[in-house]
């Protein structure tokens, strides 16, 4: 259904011949229901994420978007429901699944430099008791190199502006060389470059046949950086190719009245258009 | 919660409690100086150490006091060691809570082995009786930290004065029992080296060499777990099993330590040696062997100076050692000590003022030649500059003799005029402002957050085409300034003044 709209824009935009698989299914979520205290926080999620695409998960803020994020790689306890990466349980293909929390998550304080930091995303591969060594530390450098801050590789993580901590947290999860990215609201006050340097990575990956599920905030950029999305608060409003889903009623049904961002998104809409 | 706070907090608690201690050591001392048969109830002076005493600890002269210090030093270096983790997982104070959770189970262990008829003094036996209500302690407050919605530091301050009044209760009954005297169990609660023999030091010995070996071998582990549980669990590293871990090497170490330091300072052990490092380096292999050595150092100054003046109780002793470390660290530490950090203020502030003397003379200049071409003599008078800005007379003639001394300005008569190096930072500042400016204006929808004004040149944070443009921009302005006006006047007029 959905995803053949998506496949041919995909096959569109490419053009070139690696064209994600039309049956590949990335990551498939089915009931998944999450409760925190007294009353759940995300309600029957069932999704199934193309492979090969950039997916944008948005909604207003308390929707539940990093609860499911946090859901899928049993971080938090489900209350049901099912998830299948690559075809798979979570657990079994994890080491395809590179992970970026959300900035504010972790302490900036702490004792340790950039390099440290990437080479956490190796600690799996590294093994149990077992220190980092050479390889690992040149693959952390490679990493970094591709976020740009490779300079920046000794310096304590607290005297890091905000977008160079991002670009180190994108680092981490581009050592593992995962297959499926999940990304905690990565453009969250970020500068203006590091910005455009995560949509240009984000390109990237996903021409190398990879799949990236962000959290994103700034509706109006979603239509230009995704080509996928899914609207959430607490339930699915919506989810699939953005020529169909991202419209004014679903958003609309999303974020209720509070939205004012309509027209402009409309208009953004309108933009990708003329792009493609 | 940010680490900075949960530090000062848990360093405030030791704080608070050595104070309590001292205290506390006052007034006992007049009840439990009874004992001792050989001095007079009302000699309570701490006397100086005599010549041969300074002699026979220095020189490690006797067999006792070469076991105590061996022991007290590796129990500080396992404890700073093991205390870098749990500081920075931020669970400093459930060791304190083990600590004083473990004070029912002393008394209790006490009891039990008198009742069967064993030796009530037996150091296994207590310690055993300690681990088994400390753990519970901490049960309780997992427990009630999970279920309830209370938060972690109620749940403690709940289940370490409930186990602490409960266990001095206890003690009190013991001290009543008839079978078994119970003198020196209150040793657990000040921390009492001199009791310590060869088999007490060897177990420490056991018990810090399983703690070092383990943090070692989970060193990349625990710093992961510390840094950011949710990755490290998404990564599939099992974070309950490894704090588990953790929390099992404190225990091992809290349990074997309360001898030595007492259960109500025992914490100080896990805490002040690691915010002591903490102000030296930025790398964690550097704050966690430092932390063991500046534990060691300070249990072994504190167990000294205990052993020459035989009435002031190790515990207190060897906190204050360690506290002495830690002041020095927190003044002269070179990562981010206070005179560090100050200094560093005071440089940046200095390198603010003198650009803005810079940009302010350029302008200045600017307006006097509108032509542009910059001409060695020309000058402004300091009172000109000064009104330009709103600083202080004294702040500006300190700018000015620093930017003297770094040969950008010259002054002559009271007025200041630029260097030819001088004059090419002044433009290049002026530019770069000027640019910034222009930017906030035409970009006025970008949030400030996401401008960083701090960076040093502008191309390292936008991108090269927007700097372009700007620079176009700049140049539309109009034609008879060459380096074009501040743009608040061309695109706002009338914004300034």
């Amino acid at each position: 259904m959905d995803f053949k709209a998506n496949s041919t824009s995909d096959s569109m935009t490419n053009g070139s011949a690696v064209g994600p698989d039309d049956t590949a299914i990335a990551l498939s979520v089915d009931d998944l229901t999450v409760a925190y205290h007294r009353k759940p926080v995300i309600w029957d999620v069932a999704i199934d994420l193309p492979a090969g695409s950039l997916i944008g998960i948005v909604g207003p803020n308390g929707a539940g978007k990093s609860t499911l994020l946090k859901a899928i790689m049993n971080l938090v306890p489900r209350a049901s429901g099912r998830v299948a990466v690559f075809g798979k349980p979570y657990r079994a293909s994890r080491h395809r699944v590179g992970y970026v929390p959300q900035r504010e998550s972790v302490d900036w304080d702490f004792p340790v430099d950039a390099l440290d930091v990437v080479t956490m995303g190796l600690y799996s591969k590294i093994g149990w008791c077992l220190p980092v060594r050479k390889k690992h530390r040149e693959a952390g450098m490679e990493a970094l190199r591709r976020v740009g801050i490779a300079d920046l590789a000794n310096r304590q993580i607290s005297q890091l502006s905000g977008g160079q901590q991002q670009r180190t947290f994108l680092a981490r999860a581009l050592v593992q060389d995962a297959d499926l990215y999940l990304m905690d609201e990565p453009f969250a006050a970020v500068d203006a470059s590091t910005e455009k340097a995560i949509v240009e990575l984000l390109r990237e990956l996903k021409s190398r046949g990879k799949t990236v599920v962000v959290i994103h905030h700034d509706l109006q950029t979603v239509p230009e950086y995704f080509d996928y999305a899914v609207l959430l608060n607490m339930r699915v409003v919506a989810h699939g190719p953005i020529e169909s889903v991202f419209t004014s009623e679903n958003l609309q049904k999303t974020y209720g009245g509070r939205l004012t961002l309509l027209d402009e998104v409309s208009e953004a809409m309108r933009r990708r258009e003329r792009s493609l | 919660m940010s680490g900075k706070s949960s530090k000062v907090s848990s360093w405030r608690t030791v704080a608070a409690r050595l104070l309590l201690v001292l205290l506390l050591i006052g007034c006992s001392e007049s009840v439990a100086l009874a004992a001792p048969a050989s001095r007079s109830i009302a000699d309570r002076s701490v006397s100086w150490p005599t010549a041969s005493q300074w002699r026979r600890v220095l020189f490690l002269e006797d067999y006792n006091t070469r076991v105590v210090l061996l022991g007290v030093a590796v129990l500080g270096a396992a404890a700073g060691l093991v205390g870098s983790f749990t500081l920075l997982r931020k669970r400093a104070l459930l060791g304190d809570a083990l600590a004083h959770a473990s004070t029912p189970g002393i008394a209790l262990a006490f009891m039990f082995a008198t009742a069967l008829g064993l030796d009530g003094k037996s150091l296994p036996v207590l310690l055993l009786g300690a681990t088994i209500t400390g753990v519970l302690g901490i049960g309780v407050v997992l427990v009630v930290r999970s279920q309830t919605r209370l938060k972690e530091d109620a749940a403690l301050g709940i289940v370490l004065s409930v186990f602490f009044g409960a266990g001095v209760a206890l003690l009190g009954i013991v001290q009543q029992m008839e079978s078994g005297s119970a003198a020196g169990l209150e040793g657990f609660i000040y921390g009492k080296t001199a009791s310590m023999n060869a088999s007490d030091a060897r177990l420490i010995l056991v018990a810090s060499g399983i703690a070092v070996v383990g943090c070692l071998l989970l060193f990349k582990e625990f710093k992961l777990l510390c840094f950011d549980e949710n990755f490290a669990g998404s990564r599939g590293m099992p974070v309950l099993v490894l704090d588990l871990c953790l929390m099992a090497l404190v225990v091992l170490v809290t349990i074997v330590g309360l001898q030595a330091v007492g259960l109500i300072l025992v914490v100080a052990l896990f805490v002040t040696p690691t915010a002591a490092a903490r102000f030296w380096t930025e790398k964690l292999w550097r704050v966690a062997g430092l932390s063991a050595l500046m534990g060691g150092v300070g249990g072994v100054f504190g167990a000294a100076a205990s052993a020459l003046m035989p009435r002031l109780p190790s515990g207190a002793m060897i906190v204050l050692a360690s506290t002495a470390l830690f002041a020095f660290s927190m003044f002269f530490g070179t990562a981010r000590g206070v005179l560090i950090r100050w200094l560093r203020r005071f440089r940046v502030n200095r390198r603010v003022r003198r650009r803005h003397l810079l940009r302010g003379l350029y302008e200045l200049l600017e307006l006097d030649e509108p032509d542009s071409v910059f001409r060695r003599d020309a000058r402004v008078p300091v009172e000109t500059v000064l009104a330009t800005r709103s600083w202080s007379r004294n702040q500006l003639s300190r700018t000015i003799a620093s930017a003297q001394h770094e040969e950008l300005i010259t002054l002559r008569e009271d007025s200041i005029g630029l260097t030819q190096s001088g004059y090419v930072q002044a433009a290049r500042l002026t530019r770069e402002h000027r640019l910034w400016e222009l930017y906030l204006i035409t970009h006025a929808e970008v949030a400030p957050s996401r401008v960083d004004r701090d960076a040093d040149a502008i191309e390292h944070v936008l991108e090269p085409e927007l700097v372009d443009e700007l620079e176009r921009l700049l140049e539309q302005q109009p034609v008879h300034i060459a380096v074009p006006a501040s743009p608040h006047d061309s695109l706002s007029p009338g914004a300034l003044q």
